[in-house]
């Protein structure tokens, strides 16, 4: 057989049955679902008088929706608490397995998922959210679909798909200190654009994604999505193995041996061709921040806010236009000078326990400035709040003035009580700076945890590697 | 869902690249578990003056006048013409919902992201990619002509044009098979049945762990 990328390895493992037109049936590992994206779906089931195919390969958890303070009181918000309870009944109904809101492991999908081991290399993995392009970190195929697709998958365990191009965006070098995964995100994103990735899985290789932990590579496979790619991935090596043993979803005695084994040919072979390379140079990158309303409007904390006037064509010269207008941004304003509001660490990006360590190693023994209104840290499931707390970091947190928040998707998305109001301006370690993401008329700037705790300290953006 | 075959519709233009979902339906819509009523909250922020939130009465809120979508001429449209990777961001299905709600049945842009294009065709909405300089031609045309409209006709793959003009465009034979029929994917899969058993089966084998 010729040379293989990983993404050959995992499609080919993975069909059913392919059409002459290429149009596939895909075999599905692990669904993941949340309150969001599946009552319509368990509904469709519902009315087909259907039952799921494999329920033992579903794992549900509430996160878009659920407060982050005072939870013990309930949601508040009656159609948000509708809609949690109605993730719980259908769970429930079909016996599928679900960290409820008031469970220790509850917490972001994207977050439990690799935390308790369910998400496994080789898999192919869904769920309806686009970020699910997390768990292509374990070496598995993982992607977002839409409520008519959770429905099928629940149904049929198959997906209709046909195979998407291949791109290795290669990393090499070191990164600097004060750079993260993050970084390389935005960095990615920032070089090949929103819709670079469009039509393409894309693969992370190179020895600065080797050197990565499972924490950050899945903070750069969450954002292949924002460069387009409805996968990301990564080979898997012992940092894969070390983090998934002993998890509770993981297997174990003979039948660990066995996929470990399997699971160290989940590499692209050494000649396998890609249909498109992206290289980037680990060196060079430096911390970014976003300064516009899409993820590729991105520049380093060296940068300034561009002039749409040296955009390169009509189409992007209104992007940029408009992007400056909603942001209350002036042309040529250094980033280093943007002053903050608020302040959000936390989301299927950046809410793992790293992540925690990093943002509190910045803002230890100090305190969030006075023009700051508000700082909240949010972790991204139960476990990670509680490891954080054996470890003091909540205290470093409270004492700094930030608020440490119980888990969920919270102020990502805005879809619970933590949002912006019109017009402030946020540094947040999410994915998306889009127009009212974080709250009608909210200003986004994506950043990494420790720029965000940085910025917190200092009332603006700061240069973390000189810290 | 609904079939797809011909349309005659009149065309809006909205013209800027990078069309997010949360754009197309913001986030508070999606506490919603149901599948219809979107459309009153299509574009939401940019259609209305005010803030919406879900089970507000629409017909008593402020249009935004500067919005596209509010200017009378594109009334009743059915056509939205858009530019480089329309629907990008969040999975969200209710994107194409509030679309197809609205009285859309055709999107045409250069490019698509891929899980807003995937999901229009499970919503008997056509996406249709024609090139960047043909798109520019129909902002264009569509700006200097009030009741510019398009005819599309998914069997034969063409737009025409009202100066009689063709232009071709692609679809997979699997989903124009789905949308002019007006099928579901479930039914078609399950036609498969033993093929899934068998890989199944097979699957478990090689890899027992997955099903401890």
């Amino acid at each position: 057989m010729s040379a293989q990328t990983l993404y050959d390895k995992l499609w080919n493992s993975h069909v059913v049955q392919q059409d002459a037109d290429g149009t596939a049936l895909i075999y599905i590992d692990r669904q993941l679902v949340h309150e969001v994206t599946s009552p319509q779906a368990f509904e469709g089931l519902k009315l087909a008088h259907r039952k799921p195919w494999r329920t033992a390969s579903m794992l549900a958890t509430p996160d878009h929706n659920v407060p982050t303070t005072n939870r013990s009181g309930g949601i508040a918000d009656p159609i948000s608490r509708l809609q949690v309870e109605t993730l719980d009944a259908n769970c429930a109904e079909f016996g599928v397995v679900e960290f409820k809101m008031n469970d220790i492991r509850q917490g972001i999908v994207h977050v439990i998922g690799p935390e308790q081991g369910a998400t496994l290399p080789g898999m192919t993995v869904v769920c309806g959210d686009s970020h699910t392009s997390t768990h292509g970190a374990f070496a598995a195929l993982a992607h977002g679909i839409g409520t008519s697709e959770v429905e099928h998958v629940m149904a049929t365990q198959c997906l209709v798909a046909k195979k998407s191009k291949a791109m290795l965006v290669k990393v090499e070098g070191a990164l600097g200190h004060g750079v993260t995964a993050k970084d390389i995100a935005l960095a990615v994103v920032g070089k090949i654009g929103t819709a670079g990735g469009t039509g393409y899985a894309i693969e992370f290789g190179g020895s600065a994604i080797r050197a990565l932990s499972m924490e950050g590579r899945m903070t750069l496979c969450n954002m292949a999505i924002e460069a387009g790619a409805r996968a990301g991935m990564v080979a898997a090596d012992e940092t894969t193995f070390t983090y998934i043993k002993g998890r509770p979803f993981a297997p174990q005695g003979e039948n660990w041996d066995k996929a470990v084994a399997y699971w160290k040919t989940l590499h692209s072979d050494a000649s396998a061709a890609f249909d498109a390379v992206v290289e980037l140079d680990a060196a060079t990158i430096r911390p970014q921040v976003t300064w516009g309303t899409s993820p590729e409007m991105v520049t380093s904390i060296d940068g300034r806010v561009p002039d749409p006037v040296s955009a390169p064509d009509a189409v992007k010269r209104g992007d940029w236009e408009r992007a400056l207008a909603y942001m209350g941004l002036t042309a040529n304003t250094p980033i280093s000078e943007i002053q903050i509001d608020k302040v959000f660490i936390g989301s299927c990006t950046n809410g793992r326990i790293e992540d925690m360590r990093a943002a509190a190693a910045v803002a230890k023994g100090k305190k969030i400035a006075t023009n700051v209104k508000l700082a909240m840290v949010v972790p991204g499931s139960g476990l990670v709040k509680a490891q954080a707390e054996k470890e003091g970091l909540d205290k470093i947190f409270i004492e700094a003035g930030f608020e440490w928040r119980d888990p969920g998707c919270s102020m990502c998305l805005a879809m619970n009580d933590d949002r912006l109001e019109p017009g402030e301006r946020c540094a947040a370690t999410s994915n998306r700076n889009f127009e009212g993401r974080q709250g009608q008329g909210g200003r986004t700037h994506l950043v990494s945890p420790e720029m965000a705790a940085a910025a917190a300290i200092a009332g603006h953006f700061v240069d973390v590697s000189k810290l | 869902m609904r079939k797809f075959t011909l349309l005659d519709g009149l065309v809006v233009p909205l013209d800027r690249a990078n069309v997010d979902t949360d754009a197309i339906i913001p986030k508070q819509f999606l506490k919603s578990i149901k599948r219809s009523g979107f459309g009153p909250n299509a574009f939401d922020e940019w259609r209305y003056l005010d803030h919406g939130e879900p089970g507000m009465d629409n017909s008593k809120r402020s249009p935004n006048p500067d919005f596209v979508l509010n200017q009378p001429r594109y009334q009743g449209a059915q056509v939205l013409l858009a530019r480089e990777n329309f629907g990008c961001g969040s999975s969200r299905e209710h994107a194409p919902w509030a679309l197809e709600d609205y009285g859309f049945r055709v999107i045409i842009a250069p490019s698509f992201a891929d899980i807003f294009f995937n999901n229009c065709f499970k919503n008997g909405l056509l996406p249709i990619k024609l090139d960047a300089d043909k798109v520019d031609a129909l902002f264009n045309a569509v700006e200097a002509n009030n009741g510019y409209k398009l005819k599309v006709d998914l069997e034969q793959q063409t737009i025409t044009l009202p100066d009689g003009t063709v232009y071709k465009f692609d679809v997979d034979a699997h989903r124009k098979h789905c949308l002019l029929n007006g099928l579901d994917d479930i039914g078609l899969t399950l036609q498969h049945v033993d093929d899934i058993k068998a890989f199944e089966e097979k699957h478990r084998a090689a890899q027992p762990w997955l099903y401890a």
